[in-house]
């Protein structure tokens, strides 16, 4: 921080790249570069001439090697200069690996300046490219690649905190650091924007400053607002001046946000092959309109809320229906649970409060399935339909007092959800005030919320008070607890779990359909690599095992990054709409009436309910944690479950990050 | 000699490889990142260069014999070897090898070989103008 910050102070000054002579106190001293070239004698003189530069240089003359550094050490390294030819990896194969895995900067180097290869490497992402043999001009201002990437991140950062009761002190102190304040470059932003309109491309200059094109640095949070973003406008209709939109980041560009959205569509589609291989069930609910995202595989009981919850099914059939799956499982059929209990949870208490109210529960959760759901796996698929408005809120349910019927469960997922999307959709339904209002969404069976014509039908659910509450809860979750953000995501919209890391190790994913998409496995690592600051061990070993450990610690920050675009999306949406935190979360935007949207259905809750149900999850230490923990610890612990399936059906968990393995199957090349 | 005289006479060395076409801006280049820290710098990126590419000539060598030619290889082979003369500056070892890569393309196997000894030639030229330029080099920096 501190090198950025005078950095940030010698842009002000107004210097610029010094001359080899000259001013050389004026060069970001110290930037840490990783130099890759299977030249012995360009390698040397590149070091030569970063070490001139008063960088800090590291060289290696092998891709794996420096690919294997970069992920021992990842926030070893500023920028990576790489050559296009090398014998063991082609340098663009690298260039999609460190844009990915760590997004750092990559300036790609050859002897080849022919247009084709030049132009190979910008759109695979780097940020420079030199032609050999380099000079010692063209190493001097590479800094500023480092410091664009920061600037953005450091805005990012502030639009994403400017409604978060998260302490972001630090960050906004380095914001504040940076030349263009936030205010200025959401300013920047908001009018930009609307030219944007008129001309997509002059606005990127006339937006906030420093960046011309500058690599956008898709850190989690970054990536969760977009998936957000994605969700909410469904895959069919993201497009890129969209979600920039929705975003609303500053800084960041339309073609920021195409290249990204490239990237996540391969993304997706690779995971739908594997999400099809896992459930056959996704083609049912592409139709359905309102599954926005159809990849729930494993849906039980939370597919049959979401189906209901969509219109699908009238309350009571739906009620009937759980309550038939719930004495299934060989709980209380009741569909009326007690209520009491429930509150805690419509009421959008942090999680911790539900946790502790279902204390006891814990082991019956868990039990119950899965994710929060509770709803035996039993389900048939076709109920699995909607999932994802209930799924966080599944999540959220689960851990609590659902000790008695999964009906329960899901009847307060349904709640929730439905609160949740009432909320986002403004819906001027249901008048009923809180407190009623959870009361008779408790004894509602289902709630529809999931779509506006959900909401609609769903005349017990009051909206607008309920809002404000997922607003506070959403918050109070993020702040409070930093595992919550999982939760919220899960159910609000799958795709929003699937964090950049997660998308990062998918290099070259097919994608076609968002609709297949099943960020369950990628959610369960991300979040897993999230939780591994807070969580104890023990945690981790329940479902994670091999390459956990170096996946914890690829992402550090995952953790509260998560937690931040939680908060974010809620910023986001709270902004435009007065929509509750899961907003981003949940596919249906408010009131897009994002019918054919219902955001991804939390796979990951589907998955993992199945799982967890599969696998005995009753780790007592795990558990203990689990209550006293917040939320999210569930949410890994299932997470967990569910990575490890698909680990096992899936991917190789050798690398660092499962999907490392996964990826790296997938390059072809 | 004093030691005017050989630095002039070094100056002259060095100049007529400038003018001879044997080295390019890029030497000067090298030149210039010799400082305290690295005070033969030139001389070390030379021999590395010098100790590196024999094995890729070598290679190329080798697959210039074979029957068919596999061109693909060949220009692989030389766009390496042509990235390495270009960062040490040799020029006129970098001209043959443009030609050469022209020839693969052209999938032309006579005039690869042919161009392919050329290189060596050049190759071998300059190595040895530059091993004199050197011992001058130090020879002068004793007298200092």
């Amino acid at each position: 921080m501190d090198f950025y910050t005078s950095q940030t102070q010698t842009i002000k000054s107004g210097s610029s790249s010094c001359s080899r002579g000259g001013d050389v106190d004026q060069f970001p001293t110290g930037l840490r570069v990783l130099v890759v070239d299977d030249d012995p004698t360009c390698l040397r003189i590149l070091e030569k001439m970063l070490r001139i530069c008063l960088y800090q240089v590291t060289k290696c003359n092998r891709a794996e090697i420096a690919l294997a550094l970069l992920r021992e050490n990842k926030n070893g390294y500023d920028i990576v200069i790489s050559d296009v030819h090398m014998p063991d990896m082609d340098g663009f194969k690298l260039l999609e690996h460190v844009g990915l895995e760590m997004d750092l900067p990559v300036i790609m180097m050859s002897a080849d300046d022919s247009k084709n290869v030049v132009m190979k490497g910008v759109t695979h992402g780097a940020c420079d490219y030199l032609i050999k043999p380099v000079r010692m001009e063209a190493l001097k201002n590479i800094w500023q690649h480092v410091v664009r990437k920061k600037k953005i991140e450091w805005k990012d950062k502030d639009v994403e905190q400017s409604g978060s009761v998260e302490d972001g002190e630090q960050q906004q102190k380095a914001s504040e650091d940076v030349e263009y304040s936030s205010s200025a470059n959401e300013g920047n932003w908001r009018s930009s924007k609307r030219r944007k309109d008129e001309d997509e491309e002059t606005e990127d200059r006339e937006d906030s400053s420093t960046l011309k094109k500058p690599r956008v640095v898709w850190s989690v949070e970054l990536h969760q607002q977009f998936v957000a973003a994605v969700n909410q406008l469904g895959i069919d209709k993201a497009v890129p001046k969209k979600i920039l939109e929705l975003m609303n980041v500053s800084g960041l560009t339309r073609e920021n946000v195409a290249s990204h959205l490239q990237k996540y569509r391969l993304y997706l589609r690779r995971l739908s092959g594997v999400s099809q291989h896992q459930s056959g069930l996704n083609t049912s609910f592409i139709t359905s309109p309102e599954a926005a995202f159809g990849s729930m595989s494993s849906l039980s009981g939370l597919d049959f809320q979401a189906l209901a919850a969509s219109g699908q099914l009238p309350a009571q059939s739906l009620a009937a229906l759980q309550a038939a799956e719930f004495s299934r499982s060989a709980t209380t059929s009741a569909i009326s649970m007690p209520i009491t209990d429930k509150r805690n949870i419509f009421s959008f208490e942090p999680p911790n409060l539900r946790f502790g109210n279902g204390h006891q529960e814990a082991s019956n959760n868990t039990k119950q399935v899965s994710l929060l759901q509770g709803v035996p796996t039993n389900m048939e698929p076709k109920h699995l339909a909607n999932l994802h408005p209930a799924q966080p809120i599944f999540g959220m349910n689960g851990n609590s007092q659902v000790n008695q019927s999964n009906s329960a469960l899901m009847q307060m997922n349904q709640l929730q959800s439905n609160r949740l999307l009432l909320n986002q959709t403004n819906g001027s339904r249901v008048p009923i005030n809180q407190s009623s209002h959870e009361q008779t969404l408790m004894s509602n069976a289902i709630p529809r919320v999931w779509t506006p014509k959900g909401v609609e039908r769903g005349t017990t659910y009051g909206h607008v008070s309920q809002g404000s509450s997922m607003v506070d809860f959403s918050v109070k979750q993020s702040t409070e607890l930093p595992g919550t953000s999982f939760p919220l995501l899960s159910g609000s919209g799958m795709s929003t779990l699937s964090p950049k890391p997660i998308f990062q190790g998918e290099v070259n994913t097919e994608v076609r359909d968002l609709r297949n998409f099943r960020p369950g496995y990628e959610l369960v690592n991300e979040l897993h690599l999230q939780k591994t600051p807070d969580w104890s061990p023990q945690n981790n070993r329940s479902a994670f095992h091999g390459s956990q450990n170096s996946s914890f610690r690829v992402k550090d920050d995952l953790h509260s990054v998560f937690n931040q675009q939680a908060v974010s999306a809620t910023t986001m949406s709270g902004d435009r709409k007065n929509v509750p935190v899961n907003n981003g979360f949940f596919s249906v935007g408010e009131g897009q009436n994002n019918t054919s949207n219902m955001g991804p259905v939390n796979p990951l809750l589907a998955y993992t309910s199945r799982r967890v149900k599969s696998e005995s999850l009753t780790d007592p230490g795990y558990q203990s944690n689990l209550l006293s923990e917040s939320f999210g610890h569930d949410d890994h612990y299932l997470l967990s479950a569910l990575l490890k399936q698909q680990q096992d059906e899936v991917l190789p968990v050798d690398n660092d990050f499962g999907f490392d393995g996964y990826s790296l199957d997938n390059l072809s090349s | 000699m004093d030691r005017n005289q050989m630095n002039r006479q070094l100056a002259n060395m060095r100049k007529a490889l400038f003018d001879q076409g044997y080295l390019d801006e890029q030497f000067v280049q090298l030149e210039e990142l010799q400082d305290d820290a690295n005070p033969n710098f030139v001389e070390e990126v030379v021999t590395l260069f010098y100790r590196d590419s024999a094995r890729l000539i070598q290679t190329m060598d080798q697959t210039l014999e074979r029957n068919p030619l596999d061109f693909a290889k060949l220009d692989n082979n030389m766009h390496q070897f042509t990235g390495s003369c270009s960062s040490i500056g040799a020029k006129k070892v970098k001209h043959e090898c443009s030609q050469f890569r022209e020839y693969c393309r052209q999938r032309n196997g006579e005039g690869c070989r042919r161009t392919f000894q050329q290189m060596k030639k050049e190759y071998a030229i300059l190595k040895k103008k530059l091993e004199v330029y050197f011992q001058y080099v130090r020879q002068v920096a004793l007298l200092k």
